[in-house]
């Protein structure tokens, strides 16, 4: 109970600090348009039914990787900046249940990014919004985003040690679209990228809801969407635990 | 039982310098401190900057591993424990840091209130309860952006009190904040004492200690050099002197002579624009105006007046022998 509240306050508050942020809020407007009308002007080209919507899709999940990535990264830095990244370290929950709550919270208004980027095609390019399985696409977009929060609490983990992890962060942001086949199929990379590809949470997250949205198995990449979120979940807590701990002992929560 | 003990409390900061080649460097922050605070208790730990006093609350609020030595809050270690630890304290840093800026004071404080699992119901009656105790109420709605350096102090105290804690840690609460609001913040720290809190405070102002402490451990290049209470540790030094003279481009070789005088235990220069304000400790009651004014002949000197020792000179010549 005391778990799901502070999940929930957490969150809350989150989404509230990110609603005030004027410069935020203009990258959520600006991105998703940007990689939209890319995306459209690439495969408008191919001509094959369902291809707009396929590629509106993957840049939509661009843009949610992408505010997951520099928002579950940039969290830590931030908080470290403000000086409250102690008091989150010193509360009584674990750090990675302090956290967990602004990783979602930051993937979440990427959905934000993903009906952007969808309305723009509709609207600009007369995308056709037509769902193979409404429902199954209402469940797996929550199941993706959700699962993005996850991978990026792991992200957030190495901030509590290093300060300057930012740089794998700016590192991660193109390789995981490619490799997860946001813009492109992954059936264009060489083989031994394929492991690598299995092991990315938006990898099956993209293909459930292409599937969920223009027919195909669903499930199958939901499950895997799940357990990978998991196993995100599991090495996040441990990281967090392991990392402040020696963050404790190095002195790097704070500034001074 | 104490309910704040530190038992030769040590920590050592690793880091290094050059570039390419780096050099490992070694900073001993704290060199072996023991102390012990009583329930209901105010304890300041006083010190200038640099002595050790944040990296001592720090390791008792769980925030840093000591590098060896133990510390014990409630009873409960805090490497050990530190989850009970922290579930039975609050703490407060001084400054502006610290604080959501982007949320109103409530928000902030609803936040923190969930995150020491203060209940829905209580959380209603408590975070208000707070707001009036440190005086911010009505303007709890505001965002802290907008707050003076005293309003984000006064939300930084209620935040560490939030969840009702038994021991209270502030680390120099009123640092830059104006007189009148230190003298709020100070009669605010009063109320937790009255409230049955145990508290430890650390401090540079002299007058800040000798007023709130029920007892002083003067912390000095990380070792504590004197403790007591306010009135033992002037007690220390009250049989000596204080000498104040008025001079003018008084060097540093003049100020060692003057120290090394028989009798003279400190002296400390107060830069006051163009003219400096010399303040010499004499032990005993031994009348050495002569031989001071001596070996500043040839400087131009202003008044001279002699006066009871405070505790800021108590503090000075522990923290000078050093």
């Amino acid at each position: 109970m005391t778990a799901l509240r502070v999940l929930a306050g957490g969150f809350r508050m989150n989404m509230k600090m990110l609603g005030t942020s004027a410069w935020f809020l203009l990258m959520a407007v600006i991105q998703p348009v940007i990689f939209a009308t890319i995306a459209y002007y690439m495969f408008r080209s191919g001509g094959r039914s369902g291809t707009l919507l396929y590629a509106s899709l993957g840049a939509g999940m661009m843009g949610v990787w992408s505010s997951t990535l520099f928002g579950s990264g940039g969290m830590i830095q931030w908080q470290r900046w403000q000086g409250t990244l102690e008091l989150g370290a010193a509360a009584p929950p674990s750090m990675g249940l302090v956290y967990l709550p602004f990783s979602l919270a930051n993937s979440f208004t990427g959905m934000y990014a993903l009906a952007a980027t969808l309305l723009w095609g509709r609207l600009l390019f007369g995308v056709p919004l037509h769902f193979a399985h409404p429902w199954l696409f209402a469940l797996s977009l929550p199941a993706t985003v959700a699962a993005l929060g996850l991978m990026g609490l792991v992200l957030a983990s190495t901030f509590i040690l290093y300060r300057h992890a930012n740089a794998l962060s700016n590192l991660l942001e193109y390789p995981v679209w490619i490799a997860s086949g946001l813009i492109f199929s992954t059936s264009l990379l060489p083989g031994w990228t394929r492991p690598i590809s299995w092991a990315l949470p938006p990898y099956w997250g993209v293909l459930a809801i292409r599937h969920a949205a223009l027919g195909g198995d669903v499930w199958g990449p939901l499950a895997m969407v799940a357990l990978l979120g998991l196993a995100c979940l599991v090495i996040g807590f441990a990281m967090f635990r392991v990392f402040e701990h020696f963050a404790r002992a190095r002195a790097t929560l704070s500034l001074t | 039982m104490a309910v704040i003990e530190a038992i030769e409390l040590r920590r050592t900061y690793r880091t290094s310098t050059g570039v390419l080649r780096r050099k490992p460097l070694e900073v001993e922050a704290v060199r072996g401190i023991s102390f012990a605070v009583e329930k209901g208790e105010l304890f300041g730990l006083l010190g200038p900057n640099g002595a050790g006093k944040t990296t001592t609350i720090k390791m008792l609020i769980t925030l840093l591993l000591p590098t060896s030595g133990q510390a014990r809050v409630l009873g409960r270690d805090v490497v050990e424990n530190a989850r009970e630890v922290r579930k039975r304290i609050g703490y407060v840093f001084g400054g502006d840091r610290g604080l959501y800026e982007r949320l109103s004071a409530r928000d902030n404080l609803r936040y923190f209130a969930e995150l020491y699992g203060v209940s829905g119901k209580a959380q209603r009656t408590r975070i208000d309860e707070v707001l009036e105790l440190v005086g911010l109420k009505g303007r709890e709605q505001e965002r802290v952006e907008g707050y003076s350096r005293g309003m984000r102090q006064r939300l930084h105290i209620a935040r560490g009190i939030l969840h009702d804690p038994e021991v209270v840690f502030l680390d120099e609460p009123t640092i830059g904040v104006d007189p009148v609001g230190a003298r709020e913040l100070r009669s605010t720290i009063a109320d937790l004492i009255a409230a049955g809190k145990t508290v430890l405070l650390t401090t540079h102002y002299m007058f800040e200690a000798d007023t709130l402490c029920d007892r002083i451990a003067v912390i000095a290049k990380g070792r504590i050099v004197g403790e007591g209470t306010p009135e033992a540790l002037k007690a220390g030094v009250a049989e000596g002197r204080v000498t104040e003279i008025d001079a003018f481009g008084v060097d540093e070789s003049t100020v060692a002579r003057l120290r090394a005088i028989e009798g003279v235990t400190a002296v400390t220069v107060e830069e006051h624009e163009q003219k400096q304000l010399l303040v010499v400790q004499t032990a005993g009651d031994r009348e050495l105006t002569a031989p001071l004014l001596a070996e500043l002949d040839g400087f131009e000197v202003g008044r001279v007046s002699s006066r009871e020792p405070t505790l800021e000179d108590a503090y000075i010549a522990l923290v000078t022998a050093e």
